[in-house]
């Protein structure tokens, strides 16, 4: 276990990150996983934009179709954004606080691979050909209507992708309620790690309902049971609620991290500290705590009744005012600045006029009787993808660009970065604009394709070409990536040159201990104080001593390969609704459990107390290559 | 930021191009009293909006041309400022009084929309003041019954105007939606509960839009949720009183009048269609019965399956193998009749008609 950087063989280099419990190896792996999820989700994106090219087109059959735009929806939401701001909360928060590694190393591991395999699950029903076909929303009468095994993939593999999620949520909220440096406060936490802590927060209470809701979907299918059959009993308007009880949250779990990457790039660039952090603060508490209050608005034709509606939609209204105290900070904050307009930059510059858009559209479906006429139209369509993609996306690239030397020591191209942004944005506005006018033209959301005649057809062609400069935009960051993991060429601790926090003041990338003497805290910005008082490193905390570490381990792999094998077993056993019960199911589902918890016995009975480095290894370690 | 304005003014040009959607269905050109109050809430809450996004811009363009480095100089630091109360207490107190003022309409209209004590009204004979429809959404048609008249139609809702129309809205397989853009909002069918609310149809817009909207299902419901349309017929009160006495009267079905509809007629008892399809507008078999649509007054319909011409040969299409309009459809996805028994059966349905 010696820190000292050696030249490993592939072999070596996949060892290391099946086991790895280090948060920086961890958010590699997620960036990996993610970006290739966001890839196929890409990819169906743009196989539906050619299908609505022109009217009655048949490229794709309706069915492909409805399964097309589930699995986009879904692989984005589950498999591509949310593990892609893991990889940037994995990467950054532990540095920002001044921590060694998250609270629970080994839970985050587990958290990574829970949601691998419940990602592959649900992707190899594309191979399995039966394929989730009623929407990400997967409403309770079409998907138990739905033939096939489709919605079982959704089930299952969105219940183990679930469970890395929570369990990466609760890690994150004790890693950041514990760990803190000596010094670092709550109200001197940087914004980053502040929507991370709500974000969590969010997780903690919204998927269990999920986790629940899908249950009962997973059992009225596989097991007989009638939790939402109406003939039986069972009641579907019951599924809405609870998909939308996580739903609705699920929406700021995702966008509240995305502001905070902006609110960590917006002062670096503007080389001043963030304007009213501590209303900043006060706003990310606030929309996260009214984002469980507006469920229903997602429903309001689901006939609720006029009070409900009413109520829900005034409450839904009030979400716009800590968003906009936002909005107006990040002006504030570039206001008297000194504006450096570098690729992260240019993304949240983008971000705010194309998140304003898609607020005040939010704003308008919160008006329960125009929503009436705006409900499962394209209207809702562009501004799901207004927030969504301006916001969330957005922030993920500005994040990759920004974070990317942080997490790699490297630092991509700024000229292609310009060039992806140039596509990726105006490709943006040009799919998704014109669609506010598709659905307010009468074109409802999820059609397969639509007849000529009805005044569609301009529209649908103008967004299908946007995609495809979306597609160059996307095509020329994969470019990016590669020739910059070609060159290789290092860089230093604080390659932007204004970094504010911590991280920005150890190696790019950190080594493996993160800090050889826990850093004190002084106040916000800590790193930004240190500079300013002319030093070039962080005040210490205490003195260089022994650190502890854990190992390295492969359980968390087995645990959730164990649940992918059962996931096998539950889809095919005898009382499934589809009637293709296989005999080999039962043990299957019996063997898979076995393995997983199994090795948690395992793990639970082994001690494994890590290791230490020593203070003398240490001194010699210059520290820029991880090991 | 420069081609993004561009692009921006494009997009503007297009969309006068493309005008405001065509009148039969586009909620830009309402034709009916919640359509219209909705476009009005639209353009309303657009507007407060619109000050909105005015107000970030000219923040947001001040600060990208002062504010830029090369403009400041390299070397320059700006001042760390803290945050400003007084600026914080604007921009939370102004959204707050603009989303009360949203409010307002927004609370008015819900309870407006949703008003539906006119459904019960009944005059001195105990009859029902108002037309109330039951509408029963199916994979992949329509059913509008109206209880009190004794009409069980499909496909093509005929309604009267410049009067409310009541609704009551079920579904008996998967969740509907029930959608006439141009007349006014949806409300889902759901399965276990019935949804009420009301629309009204203006005579005059009526007119422009050819007196025929186009209705949609706006819930996914299979794979042929694209194809799940449906037509509105709004006439005058009179026209309407005429067409429902006439499917009032027509208890038999007409006699065919030719011996290839006749033909069409045995053939239709033969297969065994008429176990679903009713061709009687008094159909009295109870909902779960009645599987297929009606077919009463098939001849004055203004689509083959809410979705193809009317003509003839659409409807031959359509019988030999609808799995090709309408996957996933309850009836079948493909038949074998000769040429023959197509144009039999053709020429019988089209001959299904109530009044000339």
């Amino acid at each position: 276990m010696s820190s000292i950087a050696v030249k490993k063989g592939f072999g070596a280099i996949l060892w290391e990150y099946l086991t790895t419990v280090d948060h920086k190896k961890i958010a590699h792996l997620y960036l990996m996983g993610g970006g290739f999820f966001f890839l196929v989700g890409g990819l169906e994106a743009l196989l539906i934009r050619i299908q609505l090219l022109k009217p009655q087109n048949t490229f794709l059959s309706e069915q492909t179709f409805n399964e097309m735009f589930t699995m986009h929806g879904t692989t984005m939401i589950f498999l591509a954004a949310m593990p892609l701001l893991f990889a940037f909360m994995n990467a950054v928060v532990p540095l920002q606080i001044g921590a060694r590694d998250v609270a629970f190393p080994f839970l985050n591991s587990l958290g990574f691979w829970l949601f691998f395999f419940g990602g592959v699950f649900l992707n190899l029903s594309w191979i399995f050909g039966s394929v989730p076909d009623a929407g990400w929303t997967s409403y309770a009468t079409l998907s138990l209507a739905s033939p096939g095994h489709g919605i079982d993939f959704y089930t299952l593999g969105l219940q183990i992708s679930g469970f890395g999620t929570l369990i990466s949520g609760i890690n994150f909220l004790v890693t950041i309620i514990n760990m803190r440096a000596p010094g670092m406060t709550f109200m001197r936490m940087p914004l980053f790690t502040w929507t991370t802590f709500i974000a969590s927060t969010l997780i903690l209470f919204a998927f269990p309902p999920l986790t629940v809701g899908i249950f009962f979907l997973m059992f009225d299918r596989l097991f007989g049971a009638n939790f939402f059959d109406v003939a039986m009993g069972g009641n579907a308007v019951i599924w809405e609620h609870v998909f939308w009880i996580f739903g609705h949250p699920e929406v700021y779990i995702l966008v509240l991290p995305a502001f905070g990457i902006f609110s960590e790039i917006i002062p670096t660039f503007s080389r001043k500290r963030l304007f009213g952090y501590s209303s900043m603060v006060f706003a990310t508490v606030l929309i996260g705590f009214l984002g469980f209050m507006v469920w229903a608005h997602h429903m309001f034709t689901t006939g609720l009744g006029n009070v409900a509606n009413a109520i829900f939609a005034v409450a839904t209204m009030a979400i716009a005012v800590p968003t906009g105290i936002k909005i107006f900070n990040w002006l504030l904050t570039m206001w008297g600045g000194s504006i450096k307009i570098s690729v992260p930059m240019l993304w949240s510059l983008g971000f705010i006029p194309t998140f304003v858009m898609g607020g005040v559209t939010g704003v308008m479906q919160g008006i329960a009787p125009l929503d009436y006429q705006l409900h499962d139209t394209y209207f809702i369509v562009a501004h799901f993808h207004y927030v969504i993609l301006g916001g969330v996306v957005f922030a993920i690239l500005a994040g990759l660009h920004f974070y990317w030397p942080k997490m790699w020591g490297t630092m991509l191209s700024e000229k292609i970065g310009y060039f992806t942004f140039v596509f990726f944005f105006i490709g943006f506005h040009l799919t998704f604009f014109i669609q506010h006018f598709l659905g307010l033209f009468g074109m409802p959301r999820r059609v397969a394709t639509y007849l000529p005649g009805q005044g569609l057809e301009l529209g649908n062609l103008i967004s299908s070409i946007g995609a495809f400069m979306m597609a160059v935009g996307a095509i020329s960051l994969v470019y990016n990536i590669i020739i910059t993991v070609v060159k290789n060429k290092k860089v230093g601790n604080d390659p932007w040159g204004d970094g504010r926090t911590i991280e920005w003041a150890i190696p790019s990338p950190p080594p493996f201990y993160n800090f050889k003497q826990t850093p004190l805290v002084r106040g916000l910005d800590t790193y930004w104080i240190e500079k300013t008082e002319g030093k070039k490193e962080l005040t210490p905390a205490e003195p260089l001593s022994d650190i502890h570490m854990p190992n390295n381990s492969f359980v968390p792999v087995v645990i959730s390969f164990g649940l992918f094998v059962a996931a096998f077993g539950a889809m095919y056993n005898p009382l499934n609704q589809v009637g293709d019960g296989k005999s080999w199911a039962l043990p299957m589902l019996i063997i898979g459990l076995l393995i997983t918890f199994g090795s948690m016995l395992f793990r639970s009975i082994k001690d494994d107390h890590g290791y230490h480095i020593h203070k003398e290894d240490l001194m010699d370690d210059e520290g820029g290559e991880s090991k | 930021m420069k081609k993004w304005r561009l692009m921006t003014l494009l997009f503007l040009m297009a969309l006068v191009l493309a005008g405001c959607g065509k009148p039969y269905l586009s909620t830009l050109q309402p034709a009916g009293e919640v359509a219209g109050k909705q476009l009005d809430l639209l353009i309303f809450s657009s507007l407060i909006m619109l000050f909105v996004i005015i107000v970030v811009v000219i923040v947001y363009v001040l600060v990208l041309v002062r504010f830029r480095r090369k403009k400041v100089g390299e070397d320059f630091i700006p001042k760390q400022v803290e945050g400003s109360h007084k600026l914080e207490v604007i921009w939370t107190v102004i959204p707050i009084i603009l989303v009360l003022i949203l409010s307002v309409p927004t609370i008015l209209y819900t309870f407006e929309f949703g008003n539906v004590k006119g459904m019960e009204k009944v005059d001195q004979n105990g009859d029902k003041e108002a037309l109330v429809v039951n509408v029963r959404a199916n994979l992949y048609w329509w059913e509008f019954e109206y209880p009190d008249l004794g009409i069980v139609t499909s496909q093509d809702l005929v309604v009267p105007t410049d009067e409310k129309v009541y609704f009551n809205l079920i579904s008996s397989d998967v969740k509907h939606s029930f959608w006439i853009p141009s007349i006014g909002g949806k409300m889902d069918t759901n399965t276990e509960n019935t949804n009420t609310f009301y629309l009204e149809f203006d005579q005059s817009k009526a007119d422009a839009a050819g007196n025929l909207f186009f209705g949609k299902c706006a819930e996914l419901c299979g794979p042929s949720h694209a194809y799940m349309d449906f037509k509105v017929k709004a006439v005058s009160r009179d026209e309407f009183n005429q067409w429902a006495t006439a499917m009032q009267n027509s208890t038999e079905e007409p006699t065919p009048t030719s011996d290839v509809a006749l033909r069409g007629q045995e053939l239709f008892q033969e297969n065994n269609c008429f176990s679903c399809h009713a061709t009687t507008a008094n159909d009295e078999r109870p909902a779960a019965a009645r599987t297929a649509p009606n077919l009463a007054d098939f001849g004055n319909r203004t689509k083959v399956a809410g979705i193809l011409d009317h003509t003839k040969e659409d409807l031959k299409n359509w019988i030999q193998h609808p799995g090709e309009y309408k996957p996933g459809n309850k009836m079948y996805d493909e038949n074998d009749f000769t040429e023959e028994e197509l144009d039999a059966l053709a020429e019988y349905l089209m001959g299904l008609k109530v009044q000339e």
